[in-house]
């Protein structure tokens, strides 16, 4: 084991210059069908650099990034190419010397802490695993090491934190504890698969600056996986950009950022949601009576009361946002409004009517005037019917049987911008955009007057997500009320008129959303704002609104 | 978790006591008369017939013939068998001993062994070893046990090799003085016991070395041994511990058939003989004894499987 030891040393002498990480025309194929996962792969890196591997789902992101290690899924296996990691080749070694260098040369961070942490083990022993080639003569005891990492990443350092289980601590301090992890024994490179897409934009904020403070003190090349763009652009010094198992485009972050060449990655930035916008121009005076009116609601679960005191109006055709991180209420809110949850106080208005509790006990006219849309499209579609039963049941329940059925469903999938031959198809034969236009196909097929939207886009990648609100923005201007939940701040001014800021229940701040993103006065909101990753586009206006409309391309 | 596990054992308290239930309406229900039973060929005398059935207390309704039967089961009196007149306790007494030794060394040998095969088979996923493993498996689990006996003493006693004795010799205190004779028994339950257990074990392990922190284990470098032993198998035997309750469970109904074949002088061979002599109270003990059995294991089983969720062990300390 200490026979290894020299090689981390005379990467360090190598000084700053020198690539941490050089990977050479890689390819990766599965098994059995010999598909390309990834192919035509160059890469080098630096120490203290980090580069940002952006891509949509399905891009090969993440099997570049376990490649690093060495480490390739059930069915595939490293075709092609070369790997080496501060001149240790990685390709061709057999398992135990595979084993070594991981944890010190090459270390990984999960995308998810809360499934990669192991429940039945407690903290000490994880995090002391992941020093097995450490060398306590040398070095000190393993224990203390532990103790300085954690302190590093702001984590106590007590034996009574170190005695936890995973589940004992929130999601930010898991994704703390998976940093230390891989922190803790030195390496040269560090493979970070989307660290922050569970968390809030608070604690992302919290986490990413100290995945930049750790990877510049320790002089460690981070490779840094992630779909979201205004995240990479903060972080990363160099951007590559991976599109169906390639990189396309590959560059010092600000170049990429600001002169785009491959036209995937202008069509990947524009698609990008804008932080700060004046927000849309009013619909007209309001009329005298709002669409929905909420007053003095309080809601729960059991003795908990998770609403306080909500005021809430949505006039026709405008759009509010529900905004709020998660635990905040927001979604129990919009499960009031729409008779799904029950266990409420207070006065609720619709078109001046009161709505009940429950809806069931909702007129069938009052229920197919409000509409709801899920936040997960793979969930939402029933498997076993076609696009056109789905549209159509919930209309013939709500609206009775239509005198010409294939009329309704051409029309909803029209309004949807979906082509009328997808009434045929199940919704296994859709991707994730279109699964989620055929959802809002189905709510608007009844002509809803408010249409709620829970965290619609948020299992989608960036270019369909602009698809959807674009998509949204148009069934607006045809006079429909909505309720868009959300917790990504950066959509609301893109879409939202009115911005509702929800925090622990309450709602803190409310108002016109060109008015609360420029002048934010509640605390809350600023700290919001602040945290959120943004970056300047330089590309020409009028080049956004175009584009963004072209066909899904990776999603098919 | 002592709420949890107190809970849980009021459970099994009410299970045995609609067990007892079923149980004495079962036992009313079969078709003859204990008095009739004992008296034999006497029986012709009315008079006589009438006199025993006051003394059994047959003439009385029948929820108070339940009260007192019940109040006994309370202070572990099972009442008097009708053949010999032996109170049931001090009949099943050395029996309860002998069928419980078979049991133990059964599970002994044969849950490690079954986890075992099932978590090599995960590891060999796809291979050969797992192919012919689930092969076997499957075969064994559709084979009645008394069938896998009696192929077992055809191959290892009368038939092919003539190693092991074929039936049980001897009396029920000296049960493990003659280990040689408890071969067969054992064999026969262990293969009848493992497969469910087996294909479980085999499952939840390949569910477990799919997960992310085993993948994380991979790639902080540990040894693969470690990545078994310490991150994959605690996870993975928490839904296997319920399998072996139930097939433990199981077990103590399946001895009875067992014990038949091999002669074997545990409580499955005296619920036979009892049911051949319509000796009642033999019957309703043996049965609520098996029953008792079936919840106390699964008790056990749902223990382990809390206590191996640092969850439940954490938070309700």
């Amino acid at each position: 084991m200490t026979g290894s030891e020299p090689m981390t040393g005379t990467a360090q002498a190598e000084g700053d210059g020198a690539a941490a990480l050089r990977v050479e025309d890689l390819a990766v194929v599965g098994h059995p069908s010999n598909v390309r996962i990834i192919s035509g792969v160059s890469l080098t890196l630096r120490r203290g650099h980090i580069l940002g591997l952006v891509g949509e789902s399905g891009s090969g992101k993440t099997t570049l990034g376990l490649s690093l290690l060495a480490h390739c899924k059930r069915g595939t296996e490293v075709a092609d190419g070369a790997i080496e990691v501060s001149g240790t080749p990685l390709t061709g070694l057999d398992e135990a010397r595979v084993r070594r260098l991981r944890g010190r040369a090459v270390a990984y961070i999960p995308q998810s802490p809360a499934s990669a942490l192991n429940p039945a083990l407690r903290l000490r022993t994880q995090l002391i695993e992941a020093l097995h080639e450490w060398d306590e003569q040398e070095r000190g005891p393993r224990a203390d090491r532990v103790r300085e990492v954690l302190r590093e990443v702001a984590l106590p350092d007590d034996d009574a934190f170190l005695s936890r289980y995973p589940h004992q601590l929130s999601g930010g301090q898991q994704q703390r504890v998976a940093i230390a992890m891989a922190f803790a024994g030195y390496p040269d490179v560090i493979v970070m698969d989307e660290p922050t897409t569970g968390l809030d934009v608070t604690t992302q904020a919290h986490v990413l600056a100290t995945i930049r403070s750790m990877t510049r003190d320790y002089g460690i090349a981070g490779v840094y996986i992630s779909h979201d763009m205004a995240v990479v652009a903060d972080l990363a010094d160099d951007i590559a950009v991976m599109f169906k198992g390639e990189v396309v485009e590959r560059g010092a972050a600000a170049r990429v950022l600001a002169e785009p060449e491959h036209p995937y990655t202008r069509r990947l930035l524009r698609a990008v949601p804008l932080l700060r916008t004046e927000g849309h121009p009013e619909p007209g005076e309001p009329d005298a009576e709002p669409v929905l009116r909420i007053s003095g609601l309080q809601a729960g679960y059991g003795r908990t009361t998770v609403l306080h005191d909500i005021e809430l109006e949505v006039q026709r055709g405008e759009c509010v946002a529900l905004l709020g991180e998660s635990g905040s209420g927001k979604t129990t809110l919009s499960r009031s409004v729409a008779g799904l949850h029950t266990q409420f106080s207070g006065e609720m208005l619709f078109d001046g009517a009161p709505l009940a509790h429950s809806s069931y006990r909702r007129t069938a006219d009052q229920r197919r005037r409000v509409q709801y849309i899920f936040q997960n499209p793979y969930e939402a579609l029933n498997p076993r019917k076609r696009v056109r039963d789905l549209i159509l049941a919930p209309y013939t329940h709500l609206a009775g049987r239509p005198r010409d059925p294939d009329a309704v469903v051409a029309n909803a999938l029209e309004r949807a911008a979906l082509p009328a031959e997808y009434a045929a198809r199940f919704p296994e034969q859709l991707s994730g955009g279109e699964r989620q236009r055929v959802s809002i196909a189905r709510a608007i097929s009844t002509g809803p007057e408010l249409l709620i939207c829970d965290e619609i886009t948020s299992a989608l990648d960036v270019s369909v997500q602009a698809e959807i609100v674009e998509l949204l923005r148009n069934l607006q201007d045809e006079g429909m009320a909505l309720l868009f939940v959300t917790h990504n701040i950066a959509l609301v001014s893109n879409i939202a008129q009115k911005v509702a800021v929800l925090n622990k229940g309450e709602i803190v701040e409310y108002g016109h959303v060109g008015e609360v993103m420029a002048r934010p006065r509640h605390e809350y909101t600023r700290a919001l704002i602040a945290d959120t990753p943004d970056f300047e586009l330089s590309l020409p206006d009028e080049a956004r609104t175009a584009d963004t409309q072209l066909p899904e391309a990776a999603g098919q | 978790m002592l709420r949890l596990i107190l809970y849980r054992l009021f459970y099994g308290l009410l299970t045995l006591f609609v067990v007892s239930l079923v149980v004495f309406a079962a036992t009313q229900a079969l078709p003859s008369d204990p008095a009739q039973a004992i008296l034999g060929r006497e029986a012709a005398d009315p008079a006589r017939l009438e006199a025993l059935r006051r003394e059994l207390n047959l003439d009385q309704p029948l929820a108070l013939q339940y009260w007192s039967w019940l109040s006994g089961v309370l202070v572990l009196d099972f009442g008097t068998s009708l053949s010999g007149g032996m109170p049931v306790s001090e009949l099943l007494g050395p029996r309860i001993q002998a069928s419980l030794s078979l049991m133990l060394i059964t599970a002994v040998i044969a849950a490690p062994i079954a986890m075992a095969i099932g978590a090599f088979a995960a590891l060999r996923r796809d291979r050969r070893f797992d192919h012919s493993s689930s092969m076997v498996t499957l075969v064994l689990a559709a084979v009645p046990e008394f069938a896998v006996g009696i192929v077992a003493i055809l191959l290892l006693s009368t038939g092919g090799l003539k190693l092991l004795p074929a039936v049980y010799a001897g009396s029920s205190t000296e049960v493990l003085s003659n280990p040689d004779q408890l071969v067969l028994p054992v064999l026969t339950l262990a293969i009848a016991v493992s497969p469910p257990i087996i294909r479980m074990m085999r499952a939840s392990m390949i569910e477990v070395l799919e997960s992310e922190y085993v993948q994380q284990a991979r790639l902080k470098g540990l040894p693969e041994r470690t990545v078994i032993w310490r991150h994959a198998a605690p996870n993975a035997i928490g839904p296997v511990a319920q399998v072996i309750a139930l097939q433990l469970g199981w077990l103590a109904g399946g001895v009875v058939a067992i014990e038949f074949l091999f002669n074997f002088p545990g409580i499955g061979k005296a619920l036979m003989d009892a049911i051949e002599a319509r000796n009642l109270p033999v019957i309703q003990a043996v049965t609520l004894l098996i029953a008792a059995v079936y919840v106390l294991v699964n008790l056990v089983a749902d223990v382990v499987g809390l206590a191996a969720n640092p969850k439940v062990r954490v938070s309700s300390r």
